[in-house]
């Protein structure tokens, strides 16, 4: 007999490699952010413009005190990327908790009610995604003055749209269910049906949401902090760590490399992680 | 002269599931077979392995498979394809979504025509009309401009017919063509094809669960059970005496105006045709046969009933 | 079809009026514009006098509904500090910003099809893997962190491309590249989505079954049908793009309308970030007209 055409099937085990991969990053990122300052060999803050720009353990003439090197000031460059961490994740979940309270409420609003309150919610997603994020949000910051208040709040306010569209899609499944009819006969009030019945079930695509609006609310911060109408110095965000060291980049090019390789591994985790969580929940990807 | 097709023990698996397991047929020229079984029977797999359209996946194999004399199982993908359209074309049971929702009727039955043949864009449109016409569809020159969307599931049928008719084959595969259609255009998509076959000398491989079709175009029929053709017989010869006891089965559940009497229940095959390995020994009706014993376990004789007349069951009665 | 397009326009007009109401509640968020204005070392009678010749002591209803009925007609009002009218302002840097969009949405086109379409072919293989891996690794990249690295080698270390300015087309190889990253990922995804549904469909089987070659299976009629979402995400791509271009427009020192949009915050120069705002919101909302419009042109069942 002879064989004419073999074709493998799908592979197992790599998913599951890169969503650890992506666990063991958020796990690290988190212990940075909650033991920072046990963590941190040096203070962050601290001045030494004895030791400005030393370089990091890799290169040649490195100080051991300073593994990473220090910055144009003299600071400890691995304590304010521990910091920076800290910075990064409580802006990511701050924001992320903010503009999930604003798009659940929404989106599970116009999903579960349709009709005119979803045509309202429609628009609102329509002319929310019209309004251009980064300059919207430079702008508030700029015209009210930068501190970390203002930006987790004018970033929540203006990534909610994510979570309003899954949401909305979402319940509108889960609305047209047996289980969800049983409990109108059973006469439950709309207010028990939304919390007992939808919410549990549309979790775990808010979850994979939430992962996704983490990585894209530290990204935004990043960029708005290198910008200068983000996270107000001396604070060690990334992103400012970055917009500070741009003008040492030409000499001295690990002054940015250092800090944007570790925005970009923990993005990176963060969405590994999310992709994991997509498909142990057996969700579609609803971000496109 | 070779026959048509000729397939000697083909088998086909998707991972442990032995979808087709040591099938032989033969089309002659200018003939219909049909296959009849239950769904899940590898009736349409056995088609699509012989297109060489099977799924990613599949595991294809048999001892030899011969189109006009030609080694389908030696021929490389281009020249598969070379015959694909031009001497066997098929139809399938999906009139709905079997055609490009993007592409007018008549882009879509010239390409075959200018692949196959390099025919020139504007002969091309003339031959399709034609057949157009020739399947039943008024306003054919109106027809080629439309999009598939803009046409029932009858017509597209018609297209999808007209289209394999292009490039003249000599063998029409069938997969159940008329199963998504309404009773009333069944019945005319089914003389349209018997008409075709016998006009234009096309042998022709149709596939069925409907055994009144079969009675009404078919020359021989080969019945498939779980991937195994357990019986193969002249039309008549296996209406007017099955041997296997599935065949019997099968035929004890079409309604027969005469023979059956009022108030007479129908009779029905309790059970589902189960999946079954690539290696499974013995009959795989023996759970649902009332003839079975224990010998039914080991390998089944292929017994001959004269003719061409043969089933595999270990009852020779 | 025209129903429908109709019914567009309306959302789409209805969308910027509210983007006009907000972005004129956003400049006034600061409190007192004339403050602002006259900078920290004017005295009271200077604030007065900005605030008399801005208008700024007219009730806020009249300021709004002054400023609403001239933008209609086309007329953002006058820069403060480039002593200007915001239209030609704008009018002047949005040519740098549309051939930034531009070039950004055609780089990241000309990568994310063949990838997508590369990687549906060989669905489940190690191929299909990278290319899924390359849309996370774009999708995790801080994009002013890439330019900067981009600057650093191509710019300085190979000196393939001139650093920053709009001098030449070269100028705009390296910005359009940073910009592509934002959209690829997502292009990336869809284009394998879309062709390996296409390509699991009946009609592909219809067209196996005809003999067709490999190229035309693929690329007439599988891509033809993947490609209707497509189009549709890479012209609200393109929207996302031109809103964040201010980003890379900084980074590379190109002076588009978001570099101008980012001195005006600087400067408190509040008529001009409103016009940007709302400008940008109209684009967007044409945008997606344009995809519903080029979605039937390629989609016959929509028409």
């Amino acid at each position: 007999m002879s064989v004419v055409s073999v074709t493998t099937g799908p592979r197992r085990g790599w998913k599951s490699v890169s969503t650890w991969i992506g666990a063991v990053i958020v796990g690290i990122a988190m212990i940075c952010a909650l033991f920072a300052p046990l963590l941190a060999p040096h203070d962050p803050f601290a001045q030494d413009l004895g030791k400005r720009l030393l370089v990091p353990f890799w290169m040649e003439g490195t100080d051991p005190a300073h593994l990473l090197g220090t910055d144009q000031l003299g600071r400890d460059y691995l304590s304010r990327l521990i910091y920076g961490c800290r910075i990064s994740m409580l802006i990511g979940v701050t924001v992320t908790i903010v503009s999930a309270v604003i798009g659940i409420a929404i989106g599970v609003l116009g999903g579960f009610l349709g009709g005119r309150v979803d045509d309202a919610v429609l628009f609102a997603i329509t002319t929310r995604l019209s309004i251009p994020v980064v300059l919207v949000a430079l702008a508030v910051v700029g015209l009210l003055g930068s501190s970390m208040h203002l930006l987790v709040i004018t970033l929540g306010l203006l990534l909610w749209d994510r979570f309003a569209v899954v949401a909305r899609s979402t319940t509108m499944q889960v609305r047209n269910l047996d289980f969800v009819a049983a409990a109108w006969c059973a006469g439950c009030s709309r207010f028990r049906i939304l919390s007992r019945e939808v919410l549990p079930n549309i979790a775990s695509h808010l979850v994979v949401v939430a992962t996704l609006e983490i990585a894209l609310a530290i990204l935004l911060e990043a960029a708005l902090s290198f910008l200068g109408l983000g996270v107000p110095p001396p604070l060690p965000s990334w992103g400012l760590m970055i917009a500070e060291a741009k003008d040492y980049m030409f000499f001295s090019p690990w002054v940015i490399v250092i800090p944007g390789i570790a925005l970009f591994v923990l993005v990176l985790g963060i969405n590994l992680l999310g992709d994991g969580l997509r498909d142990a929940f057996g969700t579609h990807r609803t971000d496109t | 002269m070779s026959a048509l097709l000729e397939i000697e023990d083909l088998a086909v698996s998707f991972g442990r599931t032995g979808a087709v397991r040591g099938t032989s047929l033969t089309v002659e020229r200018g003939e219909t077979l049909c296959v009849v079984g239950e769904s899940g029977c590898g009736k349409s797999v056995t088609a699509l392995a012989v297109m060489n359209l099977l799924a990613r996946g599949a595991r294809r194999t048999a001892r030899s498979m011969r189109f006009q004399g030609e080694d389908l199982l030696g021929l490389s993908d281009t020249g598969m394809a070379r015959l694909r359209g031009n001497d066997m074309a098929m139809i399938f049971q999906e009139p709905m979504t079997s055609l490009n929702p993007a592409y007018t009727v008549g882009s879509q039955m010239t390409e075959v025509l200018r692949r196959h043949k390099g025919t020139p864009q504007r002969v091309a449109v003339d031959r399709a009309a034609d057949l157009l016409a020739r399947v039943g569809i008024t306003a054919p020159g109106l027809r080629l401009g439309q999009f598939p969307h803009q046409l029932s599931g009858g017509l597209r049928q018609r297209v999808m017919i007209a289209m394999a008719l292009m490039c003249e084959p000599k063998l029409l595969i069938a997969d159940e063509p008329t199963t998504a259609l309404d009773v009333t255009v069944q019945a005319q998509i089914l003389r349209l094809l018997a008409q075709l076959q016998r006009d234009l000398g096309l042998g022709m491989m149709l596939i069925t669960h409907d055994l009144g079709i079969v009675a009404r175009v078919a020359h021989k029929v080969a019945v498939m059970y779980a991937g195994k053709v357990v019986e193969n017989a002249a039309t008549a010869e296996l209406f007017a005496s099955p041997r296997h006891p599935y065949t019997q089965g099968l035929l004890r559940c079409v309604p027969v105006p005469g023979k059956i009497k009022r108030d007479e229940p129908l009779g029905s095959i309790p059970g589902t045709v189960p999946r079954v390995g690539p290696d499974f020994e013995g009959c795989a009706f023996r759970e649902r046969c009332s003839f079975a014993d224990p010998t039914c376990e080991h390998e089944i004789p292929r017994h001959q009933a004269g003719g061409a007349h043969d089933f595999l069951c270990r009852l020779p009665a | 079809m025209l129903q429908f397009l109709v019914r567009r326009l309306i959302v789409a007009l209805l969308v910027a009026a509210t983007v006009m109401t907000l972005a004129f509640i956003l400049t006034r968020l600061s409190g007192d514009l004339a403050v602002s204005i006259a900078g920290p070392n004017a005295t009271q009678e200077d604030i007065e006098l900005v605030r008399k010749a801005y208008g700024l002591d007219r009730p806020l209803t009249s300021q709004f509904f002054d400023w609403v009925g001239r933008a209609v007609t086309g007329d953002l009002g006058e820069s403060y500090f480039f002593k200007a009218r915001v239209s030609s302002l704008i009018a002047e840097r949005m040519p740098i910003t549309i051939t930034l969009g531009l070039t950004g949405l055609v780089i990241a086109l000309l990568v994310s099809l063949p990838l997508g379409i590369l990687a549906a072919v060989r669905e489940n293989t190690t191929l299909d893997r990278v290319v899924q891996m390359v849309a996370l690794l774009g999708q995790a990249m801080p994009s002013f962190w890439l330019g900067l690295i981009l600057m650093i080698t191509f710019g300085l270390q190979l000196g393939w491309l001139p650093i920053s300015g709009t001098g030449s087309w070269q100028h705009y190889v390296m910005p359009g590249i940073v910009l592509a990253f934002s959209a690829i990922p997502a292009l990336t995804r869809l284009t394998r989505a879309g062709m390996i549904q296409a390509m699991g469909s009946d009609y592909i089987r219809t067209a196996r079954a005809k003999g067709l070659s490999r190229a035309s299976i693929l690329l007439k009629h599988a891509l033809r049908n993947a490609a209707i979402p497509v189009v549709a995400i890479a012209a609200v791509q393109l929207g996302f793009m031109l809103g964040g271009s201010i980003v890379i427009e900084q980074v590379f020192a190109l002076h588009g309308v978001g570099f101008l949009a980012w001195e005006s915050i600087g400067k408190n120069d509040f008529p001009v970030v409103q016009a940007v705002v709302l400008v940008l919101a109209v684009i967007y909302v044409a945008l997606t007209m344009l995809a519903d419009l080029m979605n039937a042109v390629l989609d016959p069942r929509l028409r």
